[in-house]
């Protein structure tokens, strides 16, 4: 009786699931690190408590940031999310390197422990490191970029983050208690079916991926809208900027791409949960349909991690040379072509699948077309370089980086789309360090020069450069280390996957990977400290003119931090680049003739509820505590009904004479300051206002 | 279990669909190697069964890269890998995919070395260099920038084409001597190697003769898998209640490492085997020490064999000292036994999980007996 009632109460959690007991039970090394990390967790959020508790922030908190619908602060809760994530994904890494560099005599991680290091590592990275990044800085910039007051559906955007955070929350508990999948991050069945895997592990990694993938879906219909409705009078489309254009291209991916995720989720779930048998062994289940439906999601998902990245170089290409961006249409066109064809080529990931040698052939073809567009964009870049005046500031030593590395990760890419050679390196150590050639050169250094190349305009002062080039160089330094020997143990036949292997001409390659770990992790260090340092020092690097790197498009014509209603009236747009063009002509910070009061969207506990009922139909759902599913999902359906019914109760008016005081008190701020040089970019002489230089022409 | 080996029927092999692009696939349609390499080896001149393209490739390309190959895979005599093949399918592989670096580095040295360049050159305190802010398009540029590209992926998808259907792992191998049939099994952490023209199977190991083709029908009665064996050609996977085929050969005597690349549980990275090509006299002397010194591969021996354990462990089990170490043979194995594994998912009611090697209930229910 008393058990039956506890059952109905904790469904299948038991004291066995509990993963910060288990070094007291079973103290051995692997379980050590188990019940480390959970402790880590644990502590973390107990710390992250008693200082909110301390310093009194609960309320500013919670009125200012968690109920908030500007998009600006939306974005910046999406990246601390990313870089929370970005710091435990970091770490899984570097213990799975420090594994397979002792991987010869074993190691200290248990095969079932390393296969859930790399399920966690590998969903983190792309769903809660990536997505919220790339997420983050679309929500900060493009609003800015087009000149619109918000996002179109700013109460949805709030939704987006707390579905996205109740996912990264499940995969953060699943540290704590009961096991994550061994599936890897593919999740492929039938191995994740519940004969295979009874556990919990797969389930959570189900309602992770489905919660998030449905904040992202919804993000993705929040800005196709934003972009195409809300840009101001006279933005065309062909006067958006780069990074707005990619924006748009992501979106309408992120619109197309993640519903064949969500369907295989939920299919695999009713697989699960309900008995079906869409992807068993027996009765008609078929792993292949499984296996076509996620790479119709994953390899246009491949795009929707690099586009933003694209967009910011092509951003901080531009700015840091000094120049206009070189092939501005063909960059446009490039972009949305490589968006396109990444819905036809999601067959490469399986080549090796038994189908018929056309089908390949025509798949491996489909997929080297899509190297055309992408080397086009980088021969643009490099034009955009040619006669200008670099400046090798940290966003522009990620872009340099960038450039030299990616185009090697495109041969391998040019090599893993031909079946021949997939045949020989398709699972294999090779295909890892592919991605990853991908994925670190390519998104995450994008999105690092992004974060430091848009931080003074959320926040009003630069990040330090010292501890950035520290940064930089590390990530560098650690990503060649670690993944350029993978590329050579794929070739000589190392499997990915594997916690340790016999053959001994691996071990020197992955002692050279393990170095590179440790690099990473001082990048990583670095990250902290860089920002500690530039919040000590912020006064130092005061951003009070809005426009710190002489940049060209409208965002750097708002002051630093942007106000929440971004520009005091709707700016008109004559030209691309708009805001260089009238820097040039010596109108950079006009007043406007009349000023109107403005309205925005009132605040909104949509996200909040989302975060916390979606966690807990998540958890509800995994440990089959079904009382907590329904609840939560009643709360979460009553809420978003009464929401809908009742529509946005506290609107916000801001009267045009608080507007226009608040826009000539920056105005007069900005007059006093003296403009500076480019050779004084990050000096504390900078306070964001750019001095016009013209530099001799030099004889041919 | 006995009952679904009984059942078998051997017309699933040519059943196999992927969702959406229903397929079937025949066996033995055309020949790996062009007829160009026909009348090579009636006029006796090269080596058995390659291309002039290959030998060319093989030479040349053994030079060029001689350098790289020693640095890849050190000086381990173990490591028999794609780097270094041992078969006509892998070498192929092995020249296509230095051909198509070379071909793609006239794309991609360029920006190698132009961004370095161009960074220095036009750097902020460089006045000498020329400055063009507003200079921002040049017809004249922008047309090699995209038909380069363009004519590098056209190049590379003819070589595409050709070799994609003339290393399409489906196709046999052209010889004098008919292909050795192999049957193979992927069970949770081993490959049981099925000889179906002798009877017998072996884990751990798989010998075939040299300069013979290997025909191979596979299939797994657990979790899908994926079958590899670098030095001699490329990988497949295995998928229960399906078949597909992979076509190998091996140009000289040796032991080539092979595995399973798919991920499947705990015991997955002990999931590798020895290949051994051997002579056809040692192979058929080989084939006669399995026939008499191998554990009988019945239902109830192949239900122990199948539930979750690695190569040494099988061989813990089912082993001798006669047997090698790690690897298991087996004989009077029932000629219907590969397709029976096939046939038993494709029944009318659902296979219980206490029936489905790799599940949680299976090995739960041999480890209770």
């Amino acid at each position: 009786m008393s058990h039956s009632f506890w059952s109905l109460v904790f469904g299948r959690l038991d004291f066995d699931s509990l993963d910060f007991l288990k070094a007291f039970f079973h103290p051995d090394l692997n379980d050590v690190i188990v019940s480390g990390a959970s402790w880590v967790v644990i502590l973390g959020a107990v710390v992250t408590a008693a200082l909110l508790t301390w310093f009194r922030l609960w309320g500013p908190l919670w009125s200012k940031w968690l109920i908030s619908v500007d998009h600006k602060r939306i974005g910046v809760m999406y990246i601390v999310l990313a870089l929370i994530m970005l710091a435990r994904g970091v770490l899984e890494g570097v213990v799975m390197r420090a594994q397979q560099a002792d991987g010869l005599h074993g190691g200290f991680v248990s095969a079932d422990h390393f296969a859930q290091l790399f399920s966690t590592h590998g969903t983190i990275m792309i769903f809660f490191m990536a997505m919220p990044f790339l997420t983050g800085l679309i929500n900060i910039v493009v609003p800015l970029q087009i000149g619109a007051r918000d996002v179109s559906f700013p109460m949805l955007n709030s939704l987006s983050l707390g579905l996205t955070v109740s996912g990264a929350m499940l995969v953060m508990i699943s540290l704590v208690i009961g096991d994550f999948s061994t599936g890897g991050w593919t999740a492929y069945p039938p191995y994740t079916e519940p004969d295979f895997q009874p556990g919990a592990g797969v389930d959570y990694w189900i309602w992770a991926v489905t919660l998030a993938g449905l904040g992202s879906t919804l993000t993705g219909i929040n800005f196709v809208v934003t972009i195409l409705k809300e840009r101001a009078p006279g933005m065309t489309l062909l006067r958006m900027p780069i990074f707005t254009w990619n924006a748009l291209c992501t979106s309408l991916l992120l619109v197309f791409a993640m519903p064949p995720l969500t369907v295989a989720g939920l299919m695999l779930a009713a697989d699960r949960y309900l008995g079906f048998h869409f992807f068993t062994n027996t009765l008609g289940g078929n792993m292949m349909n499984y296996a076509n439906l996620f790479w119709q999601f994953g390899h246009p998902e491949v795009y929707i991690l690099i586009l933003p990245a694209f967009g910011v170089y092509g951003e901080v290409i531009a700015t840091f040379s000094g120049k206009r961006l070189y092939g501005y249409v063909t960059l446009v066109i490039a972009t949305m072509a490589i968006g396109f064809l990444s819905f036809g080529v999601w067959l490469h990931h399986f080549f090796t699948m038994g189908q018929d040698a056309d089908v390949n052939a025509v798949f491996g073809i489909a997929t080297m077309l899509i190297g055309i567009p992408t080397g086009v964009k980088v021969y643009d870049w490099m034009a955009t370089m040619f006669r200008g005046r670099i400046r090798f500031s940290v966003p522009m030593v990620y872009a340099l980086a960038f450039m030299v590395l990616f185009v090697l990760g495109g041969l391998t890419g040019i090599l893993l789309a031909n079946p021949t050679v997939d045949f020989q390196v398709h699972n294999t150590l090779f295909l890892v360090a592919h991605f990853h050639n991908m994925l670190i050169p390519g998104t995450l250094f994008g999105m690092l020069a992004g974060y430091t190349y848009w931080f003074p305009k959320v926040f009003g002062f630069r990040l330090n450069d010292r501890w950035g080039y520290i940064a930089a160089f590390s990530w560098i330094i650690g990503y060649f280390l670690a993944f350029m020997p993978l590329y050579a143990v794929g070739l000589m036949g190392m499997t990915r996957r594997t916690v340790s292997y016999t053959n001994s001409a691996f071990e020197p390659w992955f002692l050279v990977a393990g170095a590179g770990a440790f690099f990473v992790t001082v990048a990583l260090v670095t990250l902290c400290v860089q920002l500690y340092v530039s919040i000590r020092d912020r006064e130092l690097t005061r951003d009070i003119g809005g426009d710190p790197w002489n940049a060209r498009t409208l965002e750097w014509a708002t002051p630093s931090p942007v106000p929440a209603y971004n520009f005091p009236v709707m700016p008109h747009i004559h030209a691309l680049d708009a805001f260089a063009v009238a820097k040039e002509a010596g109108f950079g910070y006009q007043e406007p003739t009349s000023y109107s009061d403005i309205h925005l969207p009132g605040n909104t506990w949509a996200g909040v509820i989302a975060a916390v009922f979606g966690t807990a139909l998540g958890f509800g759902l995994v440990w089959h505590m079904w009382w907590l599913a329904w609840l939560s999902l009643a709360v979460l359906a009553v809420s978003l009904i009464a929401r809908a019914l009742l529509g946005d109760r506290h609107p916000v008016k801001i009267p045009a004479t608080e507007v226009r005081r608040q826009y000539r008190a920056w105005l007069e701020k900005v007059r006093a300051v003296t403009p500076v040089t480019r050779a004084l970019e990050w000096d504390h002489r900078n306070c964001g206002v750019a001095a016009t230089e013209y530099f001799e022409e030099a004889a041919e | 279990m006995e009952q679904s080996l009984l059942s078998s029927n051997p017309s699933v092999r040519s059943c196999f669909c992927l969702a959406g692009i229903v397929e079937a696939k025949s066996a033995g349609c055309g020949s790996i190697s062009c007829v160009k390499s026909a009348k090579l080896r009636i006029m006796g001149s090269g080596p058995k069964r390659r291309t002039m393209r290959l030998q060319f490739s093989r030479r040349s390309l053994r030079l060029l890269l001689a350098g790289s190959v020693v640095l890849l895979t050190g000086c381990s005599d173990k490591n028999q890998s794609f780097l270094t093949p041992d078969g006509p399918v892998s070498a192929l592989e092995h020249y296509h995919m230095w051909l198509i670096t070379l071909i793609t580095l006239i794309v991609v040295a360029p920006v190698v070395v132009g961004v370095p360049l161009l960074a220095w050159r036009y750097r902020y305190g460089n006045t000498r260099a020329r400055y063009a802010p507003n200079w921002d398009f040049s017809t004249a540029l922008e047309w090699p920038m995209w038909l380069v590209p363009v004519a590098i992926v056209a190049v590379l998808s003819v070589y595409l084409w050709i070799y994609t259907h003339e290393l399409d792992p489906y196709r046999s191998i052209a010889a004098d001597k008919p292909p050795l049939r192999v049957q193979v099994v992927g069970l949770d952490w081993k490959w049981l190697f099925i000889y179906p023209d002798y009877h017998i199977a072996t884990v751990g190991e798989m010998a075939f003769p040299q300069d013979r083709p290997v025909s191979m029908e596979l299939t797994t009665d657990t979790v899908m898998q994926s079958f590899m064996i670098p030095a001699l050609g490329g990988q497949i996977y295995a998928m229960p209640g399906m078949v597909t085929r992979l076509n190998l050969e091996a140009d000289r005597t040796g032991e080539f490492e092979g595995m399973n690349t798919q991920y499947n549980g705990d015991g997955f990275h002990a999931q590798h085997f020895q290949a051994v090509a051997i002579t056809p006299q040692d192979f058929d002397s080989w084939v006669k020490t399995v026939q008499h010194n191998g554990a009988a591969l019945n239902p109830t021996s192949y239900g122990i064999l199948a539930r979750s354990s690695t190569p040494a462990e099988v061989h813990n089990q089912f082993g001798d000292a006669a047997m090698p170490k790690d690897i298991t043979f087996f004989n009077d194995v029932a000629s219907r036994l590969f397709a029976g594994i096939v046939m038993r998912y494709h029944g009318d009611r659902a296979v219980s999980p206490a029936e489905e090697p790799g599940t949680v209930a299976y090995n739960a229910k041999l480890a209770s007996k």
